[in-house]
């Protein structure tokens, strides 16, 4: 499949990686198109179920990314979303759900560049894994479900 | 068990407690639970291996907490669920009396939460043996291989949320699943609703569960899902050091503290 665009959803805190992502396109980098961002007061906000979500609805690949450790803006936010991601993936892991398509990153609000790296990156992995049918065979339920009458 | 009916019946008669909550023999050959109120009444009390339920459940009940201060005949499971509910201060020293029970079916006195605690340092929370190779075995599989498994295993699930009620851990007067604005977890008894369901029901209880089985005891369906609950204990005791997993009155939930150094190896 070469025509294949993978659908990629980002998760970023407001404080770093939503600046570091200003900070791409002030400074005219170019990168991937494929990304939806998606703005959070911090990492720590970030529900696991969101993520489910995301994949129900059709993403192939997600990105999760905010301050990094000691840079919180709410000192500890990313701490303890750290250890929330550590027990979630291990967890996605035992399900069987494709950890490889979750990519974790700490993008301050400095390192446009990064950004970019890190969206390229991802995309080019997500690419190379192809669309995640699995998932979404599960997820659409509606498209299954026979209609009597 | 004479030894279970006298303390039982001293402790009402003395009204140190209002309530003893212990285990009766049901209908056919289970037990369930029983709430005593009178002293003449202690002669139902029973305990035996069939009495497997989780009854330190019932602590955290409002209609419970109303008729005043109970005793809880307390298991190795049920002591345990008590440390962890104090730690999340569901209930504080003098809240409640423990009749508790050791493994080899003596009678235990404890005078705080504390002595409790100290009892349990002996009886870590572990994943058993014959449970870690069933752990073993799925975690060797393939990851399609895994999904597939577990979309089976799940798939009979009707969402009767047995589980929920029957896990003393989750007390929550208003759960997610019952949210609809928006709605979290899809109602119809499909693959994608269970799924996110039974994910979601872990990870809420990461750090938290004892590992009582109470929630695959109640399964209508059988399905193993405690196994996803042993994974997370499995988990957090080889990442978060020895001992972790096991609940404490100190520590505070496993996901409620942190270390500056714990492993970001999979961060970018």
């Amino acid at each position: 499949m070469s025509d294949f665009e993978p659908k990629i959803v980002a998760f970023v805190c407001n404080w770093c990686t939503y600046a570091g992502a200003d900070l791409t396109g002030t400074s005219r980098i170019k990168y991937a198109t494929n990304v939806k961002i998606i703005r959070f007061p911090c990492t720590g906000r970030i529900d696991f179920m969101l993520l489910l979500k995301a994949f129900g609805e059709g993403a192939d690949g997600i990105i999760i990314s905010g301050c990094h450790p000691n840079d919180c803006h709410y000192t500890s936010g990313n701490f303890h979303a750290r250890r929330r991601w550590i027990l979630f993936r291990g967890l996605m892991n035992f399900i069987g759900i494709d950890i490889n398509r979750i990519q974790f990153s700490w993008v301050s609000a400095a390192e446009g560049a990064k950004w970019a790296d890190v969206v390229n990156n991802t995309v080019t992995k997500i690419r190379e894994l192809g669309p995640y049918t699995e998932y979404q065979k599960v997820a659409n339920y509606l498209a299954k479900e026979v209609k009597h009458g | 068990m004479d030894e279970l009916r006298l303390r039982a019946k001293e402790l009402l008669e003395n009204h140190d407690v209002q309530l003893v909550i212990g285990f009766e023999n049901g209908t056919g050959n289970r037990t369930r639970p029983a709430f005593i109120d009178k002293p003449q009444d202690v002669g139902k009390l029973i305990f035996d291996s069939r009495c497997v339920q989780n009854i330190a459940l019932y602590l955290t009940k409002p209609e419970i907490k109303r008729k005043g201060k109970p005793a809880i005949v307390a298991p190795l499971p049920v002591l345990r669920t008590i440390i962890q509910l104090a730690s999340e201060q569901q209930i504080k020293d003098g809240d409640i009396e423990v009749i508790g029970i050791s493994p080899e079916s003596k009678l235990m006195k404890f005078a705080s939460l504390a002595e409790i605690e100290k009892y349990l340092e002996d009886y870590k929370l572990r994943v058993g043996e014959k449970e870690m190779e069933t752990l073993t075995k799925l975690r060797n599989m393939t990851g399609e291989e895994r999904f597939k498994y577990w979309i089976d295993q799940l798939s009979p699930c009707f969402k009767c949320y047995a589980c929920r009620q029957a896990c003393p851990m989750c007390y929550c007067p208003r759960c997610t699943v019952e949210q609809n604005q928006p709605q979290w977890i899809p109602v119809p008894s499909h693959e994608i609703g269970n799924l996110e369901w039974h994910i979601m029901r872990a990870m809420h209880l990461a750090g938290r569960c004892t590992d009582c089985a109470a929630c695959a005891n109640a399964c209508p369906l059988g399905i193993p899902l405690n196994y996803l609950t042993k994974h997370l204990i499995e988990d957090i005791e080889s990442n978060f050091g020895n001992g972790s997993a096991s609940p404490q009155l100190k520590q505070g939930n496993i996901l409620s503290v942190f270390k500056p150094e714990d492993k970001d190896n999979f961060i970018l």
